[in-house]
């Protein structure tokens, strides 16, 4: 997995609430057997017209909002179906960052094993990231994942937290499968352990 | 470890191959599932990386959501589809794991077929790349979905890196009425605490109303729980759910059952365990509902109607309104009055034998209204075989519905089985997400019983009322 870097980019403002993975990437990607590629369905059904143009409505085909590595977003973002096609075309797409005022577990987690970056604030800040959003191109966003900050462009500095453990994944690129296997010791111990106390399982 | 506990608490506990001091534990898993849609990056990974399966007998592989509902002789005649079941079942021998394929009696959906093989079993921990794999939570299973990056962990090292989630209690007293079913039950739920509601948590069922459903309403209601935004849904293990283990083809046998039921016995929460939320709700007082929006947490009685979003918090009220436009609904709409065009009944949450019995009943000596198409898919095979066996099957052709091969079908309509934009459909399954049922066509989540109701008569009716 690539180290995540710091960055500034172009941030877009996607207001609903309750973002669903379906609509993130509808089932109709899913029948791909690699995980790239899949940028292209990336909201496809609200970021296309019937006959496959762009819809110059939503806000990710907008000139300025063309670039954006970040999302700002409403409330309990990827709820609905595991898939971790989610964050595959969200970051086939560009998008590295999204910040909301909460996020499904499973997507959560998703996000980390492929090196995005799920941000939590709460709804003060996030509403005033909305309006700087409202910019477009005139107002990027700074992401600092070490010091854990986000710069606005008029250089105002929100915090946010998260957990040591991911951070530190993040930051290193690391693989948690190499991880675990480091403690294929104890995972055998644990085996062999059960056999004895519960053996039907 | 010392102290009361809850079921969740407890199953944790006897699964932590080993705990760090930031909270990320390292947790063994007993059963993991595998089907053809989030798999296949998984395997590709182990491959890319050169690593094995570390016990691939503790993994189960099956297709469900690609396949066609009629019949499969002939193959998949989609590519994409054919192309992903083709994957699994070459990866599944490439790696020594079980397989069923599509023309396999066993085969079903995931989360029927699991339970349905004694492959399911209280106090294990059962993953699956797939989010309602909480249904086999009602088991008393610490039953969760992950996504592909983690089915690949599984497969390499039998194990996942968790934090522990919150303990909440969700107590349902009483008896529902007549006609409220477990989908009710859990739809009610839903509504009331929102589809974030059970975030970061585990959620324990309890309750009369709870401990009295069957099996498979159980089922019905863990289903759901990820609907509730919650990371597992579980019932603590009673004698229902030992006599249903019994003699399913990998439950434990002999000896090891008894000693296996003194252990499921010992796992239920102790009464002063510490839950960190914990609400009531009175099965008495729910009607029969019906989602009216585009999440599942837009639920209103079928004697209501539908809302009017100027009403709501502002917060909700723009994602609400988009959602009635695409419903197509005006506020103040009687649901009694909404008119459909496709009844599906099927999915791992409404597709067992008990919820085809209930639709039987509803159905038998009516017919499907002519305006309108109704389905039946049954979850497996298994299940299909046991309706013929009931002579459920000739009662649902009698009355004009299409009876189909087991599969997730219109749940998800990855197979041809899909709404055409615009149409507007009585589902018995889990989610009523925009385009989830097929591109612009628009869902209303129901009970098997509602939806049989329903199909006979061309729109919601109160089924309490249809079967007087
Ligand atoms: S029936 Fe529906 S919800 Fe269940 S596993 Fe299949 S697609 Fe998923």
């Amino acid at each position: 997995m690539e180290k995540f870097k710091n960055f500034t980019a172009v941030a877009a403002p996607l207001k609903e609430i309750n973002i669903d993975t379906d609509k993130i990437i509808p089932k109709q990607y899913l029948k791909t057997i690699q995980r790239t590629g899949l940028g292209k369905g990336l909201f496809s059904e609200m970021r296309y017209n019937d006959d496959g143009t762009d819809n110059k409505n939503f806000v990710l085909n907008q000139d300025k909002y063309k670039n954006s590595k970040i999302l700002v977003t409403g409330d309990n973002f990827g709820c609905g179906s595991s898939r971790e096609h989610a964050p595959w075309a969200l970051l086939d797409y560009g998008i590295k960052v999204v910040i909301s005022t909460s996020f499904a577990d499973i997507f959560y987690g998703n996000c980390f094993k492929n090196g995005m970056l799920p941000i939590v604030l709460d709804d003060k800040e996030v509403s005033l990231l909305m309006e700087e959003t409202e910019r477009g191109a005139n107002a990027t966003l700074g992401i600092d994942l070490e010091n854990q900050e986000i710069t606005t462009s008029d250089g105002n500095i929100i915090n946010f937290k998260i957990d040591n453990f991911l951070k530190h994944c993040l930051l290193n690129g690391l693989d948690d499968i190499a991880l675990t296997l480091e403690k294929d010791k104890d995972i055998g111990n644990y085996e062999t352990e059960i056999k004895n106390i519960r053996p039907w399982v | 470890m010392s102290g009361a506990r809850t079921i969740y608490d407890k199953i944790w506990d006897d699964h932590l191959v080993n705990k760090s001091e930031d909270g990320a534990s390292l947790l063994y898993i007993d059963r993991h599932l595998i089907h053809e849609v989030t798999s296949p990056q998984a395997f590709e990974g182990l491959r890319v990386t050169n690593r094995k399966v570390r016990c691939p007998e503790k993994t189960l592989a099956v297709v469900d959501h690609n396949v066609p509902t009629t019949d499969r002789k002939n193959g998949i005649a989609d590519e994409e589809s054919r192309i992903q079941v083709e994957a699994l079942a070459k990866n599944c021998k490439e790696f020594g794991i079980e397989y069923f394929n599509e023309l396999d009696v066993r085969q079903g959906i995931v989360h029927v077929i699991g339970p349905e093989q004694g492959f399911t079993l209280p106090g294990t921990t059962i993953m699956c790349g797939d989010s309602h794999t909480s249904t086999h939570g009602a088991f008393g299973a610490l039953a969760m979905g992950i996504g592909t990056s983690e089915v690949e962990h599984i497969l390499a090292t039998q194990t996942l890196i968790q934090k522990k989630a919150k303990n909440f209690r969700i107590n349902v007293g009483g008896t529902p009425p007549k006609g409220v079913t477990a989908k009710d039950i859990i739809l009610s739920i839903i509504g009331e605490i929102g589809t974030g509601g059970g975030t970061g948590s585990v959620i324990e069922y309890a309750g009369k109303a709870i401990s009295d459903l069957t099996m498979e309403g159980r089922m019905t209601v863990c289903n759901m729980s990820i609907e509730g935004g919650a990371r597992a849904g579980l019932i603590g293990p009673d004698e229902k759910t030992f006599a249903y283990m019994k003699d399913k083809p990998r439950s434990p046998k002999g000896d090891d059952f008894d000693k296996a039921i003194v252990y499921w016995n010992s796992l239920n929460t102790d009464k002063e365990a510490y839950f960190d939320r914990e609400i009531y709700l009175d099965a008495a007082s729910l009607p029969p509902v019906v989602t009216w929006g585009t999440s599942p947490e837009d639920v209103v009685s079928i004697n209501g109607e539908v809302p009017d979003p100027e009403l709501m918090d502002e917060s909700k009220r723009q994602t609400k309104k988009n959602a009635l436009e695409y419903m197509g609904l005006e506020p103040g709409t009687k649901i009694k009055d909404i008119n459909l065009d496709i009844v599906f009944i099927g999915s791992c949450t409404n597709g067992r034998i008990e919820d085809l019995r209930q639709v039987a009943k509803v159905v038998e000596g009516h017919h499907v209204n002519e305006n309108l198409n109704a389905m039946i898919v049954p979850g497996s095979g298994l299940v299909k075989e046991q309706a013929i066996s009931e002579g459920l099957d000739k009662i649902f052709m009698a009355a004009g519905f299409e009876w189909r091969e087991p599969g997730c079908s219109m749940c998800l309509a990855m197979n041809p089985d899909k709404l055409l934009p615009g149409q507007r459909c009585a589902s018995t399954s889990n989610r009523n997400f925009e385009g989830r049922q097929g591109f612009r066509g628009r869902t209303h989540l129901v009970s098997p019983a509602m939806a049989a109701a329903a199909a006979i008569a061309g729109h919601f009716v109160d089924v309490r009322e249809f079967t007087k």
